[in-house]
């Protein structure tokens, strides 16, 4: 597949320092790497190690102090519709029903009127809410509401999906839940996906491949390939190996006082 | 995929079916008519403890409820005085409903898009903000010699000092509202591609609205206190002038009759506005007043 070894995100250089009252934060430390087209990569790290800010300014969110973000060879200056993000906390409007909300997208690129709903239905049956269609944000569960904001990038048309702790919030269940169907639905179709968590397990249950993060500055300290065979096993000998292998090298980045931080020690 | 969804589903479909739906609605009807006879039940109790204190008092300065019904019947019907006030009960509510909503809906027209914006960019914030707070505390009725030099005697200088009052709580309501949304939903709208105009009209303006009927409320209670001070500037007719006119002339059961109408005008444009707000706001759980 020579296409799905070009680099669609290429991030080059990129530094990012945060003005506080007495001097400058630094909050990564010179990044590099790129992402192919349809690679589904995992950031991990401890809180603070700058994964949420890395992925803030692939978003366009954020502006990185030096260095450049590259999608498909153009550097990026926003917010695009080609870079969906999905936030931990849903971002759902919670004034629009679900279908209004997946259709936010098609509607400001002015499709026609049937178009957006067309393209709309469409995607709320691909996450499985059709009967949920006309509900309002307030009136579904954690799961259901990062549905719709999975539905809401994808009906957008995005090509690259940015996942910020998406699964986070949600009790143990409906997590296993959405990251079996987020895999069908990234297996379906031709997205990139930028995942941030803090869980190992979760890391080696998604990714093709792990970028483990250190804080103090940021910076990517394990670049891991993940070669276990698809659909994943977590009770496979291998699946576990993989697993204490990014714990490993997570724990082994922190500082001492970081680790009971993130509930290690 | 879709058993999964369903069992997902399951708690929210609970809350709707586990009570069946005539209890519900029986419930739901006497906790209505409770609270209907507590909210009508105090009032009829002032009145009262109102007649009391006169019959007991013997005062000939404050009319008894009484004398204020047959005055209302009066101001609504005629038939008893016959003076220049019996039977004119509607002229007076249309004329100050002109001058209420008048002032009202122009302070809105320009509060809210205002107040969208002061929220929103920064330059216009710091260039306006101060000046706002130092014209705020202004109280209207210090206006009165002025807006009846801008405006001469009659309905124009009360329409602006009712839009004087009721500028304020709606500029600085939806000021809050666009200050206090979520900033995720302005990215989640950006990456979405929308921005500009369409980002206010879609996304600062609905986000916002719980706050802006907030404060379409307060103003609106503004509104009619501000009427009866908006028609001191010389009009012949509305319920201020007729206040005014009660004053001057002693009549202080013509006084209390204006006040009980002035009353009953505001509270049933309020329940309009709550019922707006309830029907606007109807996805938003928390803003059911």
């Amino acid at each position: 597949m020579p296409e799905s070894k070009r680099p669609q995100v290429v991030i080059r250089g990129v530094t990012k320092r945060f003005p506080v009252a007495d001097g400058d934060i630094e909050a990564l430390a010179r990044i590099d790497t790129a992402i192919r087209q349809r690679e589904f990569v995992c950031l991990i790290g401890a809180s603070g190690c700058g994964k949420s800010t890395m992925l803030r300014i692939v978003a366009g969110f954020e502006e990185p102090t030096t260095g450049e973000v590259l999608v498909d060879g153009k550097p990026i200056t926003g917010p695009g519709s080609d870079r969906g993000m999905v936030f931990q906390d849903y971002a759902l409007f919670p004034w629009m029903t679900v279908r209004k909300n997946v259709a936010f997208g098609p509607r400001q690129r002015q499709l026609p009127h049937g178009e957006v709903d067309r393209i709309a239905g469409e995607y709320v049956k691909l996450v499985g809410l059709e009967r949920f269609a006309d509900r309002y944000p307030s009136q579904l569960s954690g799961g259901m509401k990062q549905r719709v904001a999975i539905a809401r990038v994808l009906a957008n048309d995005a090509s690259i999906l940015l996942m910020d702790e998406p699964f986070g919030a949600l009790d143990a269940l409906t997590r296993e839940q959405l990251q079996r169907e987020l895999l069908q639905i990234w297996s379906r179709s031709p997205v990139t996906i930028l995942f941030v968590t803090h869980s190992v397990e979760e890391a080696a249950l998604l990714a093709d491949r792990v970028l483990v993060m250190s804080a103090g500055p940021g910076r990517i300290a394990s670049d891991i390939d993940v070669e276990l065979p698809r659909p994943r096993d977590v009770a496979s000998p291998e699946f576990n190996a993989v697993r204490r292998d990014l714990a490993r090298r997570l724990t082994s980045h922190m500082m001492p006082r970081d680790l009971a931080a993130a509930g290690v020690a | 995929m879709s058993e999964q969804v369903t069992a997902l589903a399951q708690p929210v479909e609970q809350d709707v079916t586990d009570t069946s739906v005539p209890a519900r609605g029986r419930r739901r009807l006497t906790e209505r008519i409770r609270a209907i006879a507590l909210g009508a039940g105090f009032p009829l109790v002032l009145i009262l403890l109102w007649d009391r204190a006169v019959a007991i008092t013997g005062t000939r300065l404050v009319p008894s409820p009484r004398e204020v019904a047959v005055m209302m019947y009066d101001f609504s019907f005629g038939g008893i005085y016959d003076d220049a006030f019996s039977g004119t009960i509607l002229t007076h509510v249309w004329k100050s409903m002109t001058r209420v909503y008048g002032g009202f809906f122009l302070a809105a027209l320009i509060a809210i898009p205002l107040g969208l914006m002061i929220g929103r960019i920064k330059l216009l914030r710091q260039l306006l903000d101060p000046t706002i707070n130092l014209l705020r505390p202004i109280p209207v009725t210090a206006w009165l010699p002025l807006s009846m030099i801008f405006f001469g005697l009659g309905p124009n200088a009360a329409i602006f000092l009712v839009f004087l009052g009721a500028f304020y709580p709606i500029l600085l309501n939806t000021i809050f509202g666009v200050r206090s949304v979520d900033v995720r939903l302005f990215e989640a709208a950006a990456m979405l591609g929308c921005s500009g105009s369409g980002m206010f009209r879609q996304v600062v303006l609905p986000a916002s609205l719980p706050a802006i009927f907030n404060g379409l409320r307060i103003a609106h209670g503004f509104a009619w206190i501000l009427i009866v001070v908006g028609e001191m500037t010389g009009v012949p007719t509305g319920l201020g002038s007729v206040i005014m006119d009660g004053r001057t002339l002693s009549r202080t059961d013509l006084v209390v009759t204006g006040m009980i109408v002035i009353g009953v005008c505001g509270f049933l444009t309020d329940r309009i506005i709550v019922a707006i707000s309830n029907r606007v706001l109807r996805w938003s759980p928390q803003h059911h007043a």
